[in-house]
């Protein structure tokens, strides 16, 4: 080692001397850098994969669904200002049947050109061939079903389009850009099992629905810069007649959205979560490396006394603290990119992307690296400006006793007779009041980084349980092709096995108020439903206006229009009429947007008699199989959708990412928590070894001499702990507040189990630490100590 | 002849091994009586105070015994050890090691909670002339008067044997004997075996025996005909 300097020698030793205290700050920091890492590195590479798949397979900008528009008018939309490039294509939903599936299977199917490669949204093949247009049964299946049924090229299927059976060869498995989050329309929640995305060739799919020379699905991508606002217009124009439901831009298609607000989501992570993790790692390297600095005021009088200037001593000092950071750095790095990787794996199994391009943002990880590194000299700064301050001559000998004065807290408690150790804990704790404040809110802030990270998933279990549990009261929905008279409820209550029926009628609608517009599902339900209900924020049950709408609080905002105002509602079913609704009153919901009104007011608006669209049902679950066999045999049902299903799917897709995310902030913020109580533990150890040491010569137990730095971690604990909730409450409003959007209002709720988890971590780490400080008081070298003067 | 409260024959103790070996003690048999006061002169790195070590229950040597009373403290457990010092041994050091964050008078209740008959913390601080410095911090006394706390900690629960390293050791000659002649009162009004280990050869006059040690052996034994008054002693 003869080409290190002495002081970095002496630096080396050091560093080795105090690994406990020196890992556990890398740790934090690492905590800090990867959660930062990690959140850099997912919103890199979605936003990345996403764009290159959206570019390599022609995502479109603008989208219409029309009754039937003739092929010649594609022409006509190719020349609208501002459309770059164009696709006309066939659709339908459908109902599928699968050998040994006895769950009910909705779906869209779509048509692919009969030669060559469509101009946009082109397919990614996984598996066999496009289908060929001369055979009228081939297709090929979207990925997500495929796996969900384990289902190859050559297997056979049975679909119900436009109300007719037909069997169906599968020849390939694809992925499409629009379908990267797959969810069934009107759905939050992806159901991989029992929905599907067929494609077959426009000769086929024309036949079936009978649009021969025809299309009802119209694709634009636009020039570069022209506003969407400008070729919707136009679209909505050109399409007046055709029974155009409205061109919409990419905020309104549900796949995009969906990652958008994903993307959102880590954004925001990415920006909060780390700044909380080096707040805390700042706080603990100025408390270690100030130890450091005042039990070496000795070593620091001596160099400067040989002529060491104080900048020398400051940038070995600084070399110390880097090295530390950069430990923490590195591991925070590897850290970081092992989680992205887990995460974007477990993305990759709901967002349907054909390959994940793993993209690492080298400028804002290396700008994350040098702020973690800077808020480490920063720690630093301040211990060494105290040790400055001294004359090597008054740092060279013995540092006075520290003055002490009876504590505050012992006048305030005058009854209770203190033992010894007890005086020791108080005073000592209000002896440094800043520092005791700062590892108070240090373990407080480890205690609200878990509160934060797992309040979301009490949050998200309530959205189910009052979606499930209160909103959804019928066993299962029954959405028919075309919109019938109530005698469908009839038909249907006679099936064997059925309970009761309720009818609904959901139509979509564009609500317009001046300039402001917004498309929604307007849904009619019978006033005295007992099975749909709305509730509320305090899930209380809504009661349904006579008349007028009722809208979420969201879209009552987004309009600009409260209770009493009227609003324009257009019908998107091609009539172009439109019709002039009072707003009756607002709810407050956790998930969507929605527009509600009674079932005979909306059919009365409508002018077309008594006509539904819906079915909620609830049966008898022993007659489950029965009931839905007898569904399946109608043609006119378009799909039958199971409330059990959805909350299945719910709990293997986003419910088992959240519980991944969720264990990882546990995990991070146990690793906070470890490393602040441990530094406190180590240093308040290395400062009183001698005190303590003293006493075991006086007689006392290793047990008893445990009591002093234990009650000492738990006078910390007692109200960081406390403390920890309520900042992480703070947080996780401000989180909420910032990720609030139309899909979600996360609730805040904080129930026992996330304070107690977020207490159970805190205190298992203050056990970790405890059980050190325990092994080191045994260990104790009574003579060593007594005889130095420290 | 009074009675003999430590008993030790054959003490060795080697630090390290092979060529590093350190004979801090090469075969050490002495005797300690009741209420006698003993001075262990030595040069620095005589064994001195690895003997009070072994003495105190704080250090155990390689070879030979050392029996208080029925233990034998060689073959003590931890737990018999802790017990010891809690309640027969009174230890004071150069550097006082007072807790910092407790007064005078806690300092000494440190001792006298946890043991079964001690003297009020008062008495003890008077016993050592600091009756009305009970409430100062260690910050607020100067070094002797630390010291002296220090003794009255040592002493508060009435143990048999006061075992002094160097008491003097960080204190100027005024000072020093200040402390001395409280070491000397306790030990005649209580009767407590007083060992004092120093360098300082002008104490040794206080002493009703002197045993000098040099390179782990005892080199010389004598006892003084009487006892000087610590007033008188200077170095």
């Amino acid at each position: 080692m003869n080409w290190l300097s002495v002081l970095d020698r002496k630096l080396l030793r050091e560093l080795f001397h105090l690994r406990g205290q020196v890992l556990a700050i890398a740790l934090v920091v690492a905590g800090g850098i990867a959660v930062c890492v990690m959140s850099l590195v997912n919103y890199a590479s979605l936003s990345e994969t996403r764009s290159h798949y959206y570019r390599q397979h022609g995502f479109a900008d603008v989208f219409v669904d029309l009754t039937r528009a003739p092929r010649h008018m594609l022409a006509q939309v190719q020349r609208l200002d501002g459309v770059a490039r164009t696709e006309a294509r066939v659709q339908s939903s459908l109902r599928l049947q699968l050998e040994g599936v006895t769950d009910p299977v909705s779906g869209r199917v779509l048509s692919l050109p009969d030669q060559g490669e469509p101009s946009l949204h082109r397919l990614f093949l996984r598996a066999g061939r496009m289908p060929d247009s001369r055979r009228s049964d081939e297709v090929v299946v979207i990925g997500s079903f495929a796996e969900a049924h384990n289902l190859k090229p050559g297997d056979s299927l049975s679909a119900i389009i436009n109300g007719r059976w037909q069997a169906l060869r599968i020849v390939g498995v694809a992925e499409s850009p629009e379908f990267i989050y797959v969810i069934p329309p009107g759905s939050m929640l992806p159901d991989y099992r029992r929905y599907a995305v067929l494609w077959m060739s426009e000769r086929a799919l024309a036949a079936a629905m009978d649009m021969q020379g025809a299309f009802n699905n119209v694709l634009v991508s636009l020039q570069p810069d022209v506003p969407e606002e400008m070729v919707i217009d136009q679209l909505d124009e050109l399409f007046r007649g055709s029974g155009s439901t409205g061109a919409y831009g990419r905020d309104d298609h549900s796949s995009d959205r969906f990652l958008s607000e994903e993307l959102a989501q880590l954004r925001t992570m990415a920006l909060l979560f780390p700044a909380i993790f080096m707040g805390v790692a700042v706080f603990l390297i100025n408390v270690v490396v100030g130890r450091l600095v005042s039990t070496q005021r000795d070593v620091i009088a001596v160099l400067k006394a040989f002529g060491y200037s104080n900048l020398q001593v400051s940038v070995h000092f600084g070399k110390l603290v880097s090295l530390i950071m950069l430990l923490g750095i590195l591991l925070g790095m590897i850290g970081g990119l092992a989680l992205a990787h887990a995460l974007t794996e477990m993305y990759m199994q709901y967002f349907r992307f054909p390959t994940l391009l793993f993209s690492v943002p080298m400028a804002q990880t290396l700008l994350v690296a040098v702020i973690g590194l800077l808020a480490g000299v920063a720690g630093a700064y301040g211990a060494l400006q105290r040790a400055f301050r001294l004359s090597p001559a008054a740092a060279m000998g013995p540092e006075p006793p520290p003055i002490y004065r009876r504590a505050r807290l012992e006048r305030m408690f005058l009854l209770i007779r203190f033992s010894q150790p007890g005086r020791m804990i108080l005073r000592n704790i209000e002896r440094r009041p800043l520092r005791s404040l700062m590892s108070v809110l240090g373990v407080a802030m480890a205690t609200a980084i878990i509160v934060l990270g797992t309040f979301q998933f009490s949050a998200i279990n309530l959205i189910v349980h009052s979606q499930f549990a209160l909103v959804q009261q019928e066993d299962m929905t029954v959405t028919l092709v075309n919109p019938r008279t109530v005698n469908a409820a009839y038909e249907l209550a006679g099936i064997n096995g059925v309970r009761a029926v309720e009818s609904s009628l959901a139509v979509a609608v564009r609500l317009r108020s001046g300039h402001r517009s917004w498309r929604v599902g307007l849904i009619g339900l019978q006033p005295d439903a007992q099975l749909s209900l709305r509730v509320d924020t305090a899930l209380e049950r809504i009661a349904l206006p006579e008349k007028g709408l009722l809208l979420t609080e969201f879209l009552l905002e987004e309009l600009q229009v409260g209770v009493g105002d009227s609003l324009t509602v257009e019908w998107l079913d091609g009539s172009g009429e439109q019709s002039e609704v009072t707003v009756a009153g607002g709810s407050r919901e956790f998930v969507g947007v929605g527009a509600w009104m009674s079932l005979p007011e909306l059919q009365r608006l409508r002018g077309r008699g008594a006509e539904i669209n819906q079915l909620q049902l609830t049966i008898d679950p022993q007659m489950r199989s029965a009931v839905l066999q007898a569904l399946q045999e109608r043609p006119q049902i378009a799909g039958v959708s199971e409330r059990q299903a959805m909350l299945t799917a719910f709990n293997e897709t986003i419910g088992r990412s959240f519980l991944t995310y969720t264990f990882f902030i546990a995990l991070l913020g146990g690793v906070i928590a470890f490393g602040v109580i441990y530094n406190t533990v180590r240093i308040s150890l290395a400062e009183r070894g001698r005190e303590l040491a003293s006493l075991r010569v006086l007689g006392y137990r290793p047990s008893e001499v445990d009591h002093i730095l234990l009650g000492e971690l738990a006078l910390l604990l007692l109200p960081g702990i406390p403390l920890g909730w309520l900042i992480g409450q703070q947080l996780a409003w401000l989180l909420v507040h910032l990720m609030e959007s139309e899909l979600y209002r996360i609730p805040l709720i904080f129930t026992a189990q996330t304070l107690g988890l977020a207490a159970t971590v805190v205190i298992l780490s203050a056990i970790l630490s405890g059980v050190v400080a325990v092994r080191r008081v045994a260990k104790l070298d009574l003579i060593e100590v007594l005889k130095t003067r420290e | 002849m009074a009675e003999i409260v430590f008993q030790a024959h054959g003490l060795t103790k080697v630090y390290g091994d092979g060529d590093l070996a350190v004979h801090a003690l090469r075969g050490v048999d002495m005797q300690l009586y009741a209420g006698e006061m003993v001075v262990l002169l030595g040069a620095s790195g005589s064994g001195k105070s690895t003997l009070l070590n072994i003495l105190g229950g704080l250090d155990n040597a390689t070879s030979g015994t050392v029996r208080y009373g029925d233990i034998e403290l060689g073959q003590a457990s931890e737990r018999q050890l802790t017990r010891y010092r809690r309640h027969h041994v009174g230890f004071v050091f150069q550097f006082y090691n007072l807790i910092a964050s407790l007064t005078a008078l806690e300092n000494v209740a440190v001792a006298t909670e946890i043991s079964a008959d001690p003297m009020s913390p008062e008495d003890a601080l008077g016993l050592v002339d600091l009756g009305g410095r009970g409430h100062h911090f260690p910050a607020e006394l100067s070094g002797g008067e630390q010291q002296r706390v220090a003794i009255a900690r040592a002493i508060a629960k009435r143990p048999a044997v006061l075992l002094c390293d160097e008491p003097t050791g960080a204190l100027d000659s005024k000072t020093g004997v200040r402390v001395l002649q409280a070491l000397a009162k306790v030990n005649q009004e209580m009767g407590t075996a007083t060992v004092i280990i120093t360098h300082n050869a002008g104490i040794a006059a206080m002493a009703d025996r002197v045993i000098t040690l040099s390179d782990g052996r005892i080199s010389e034994e004598h006892r003084n005909s009487t006892r000087a008054d610590p007033a008188g002693l200077s170095w």
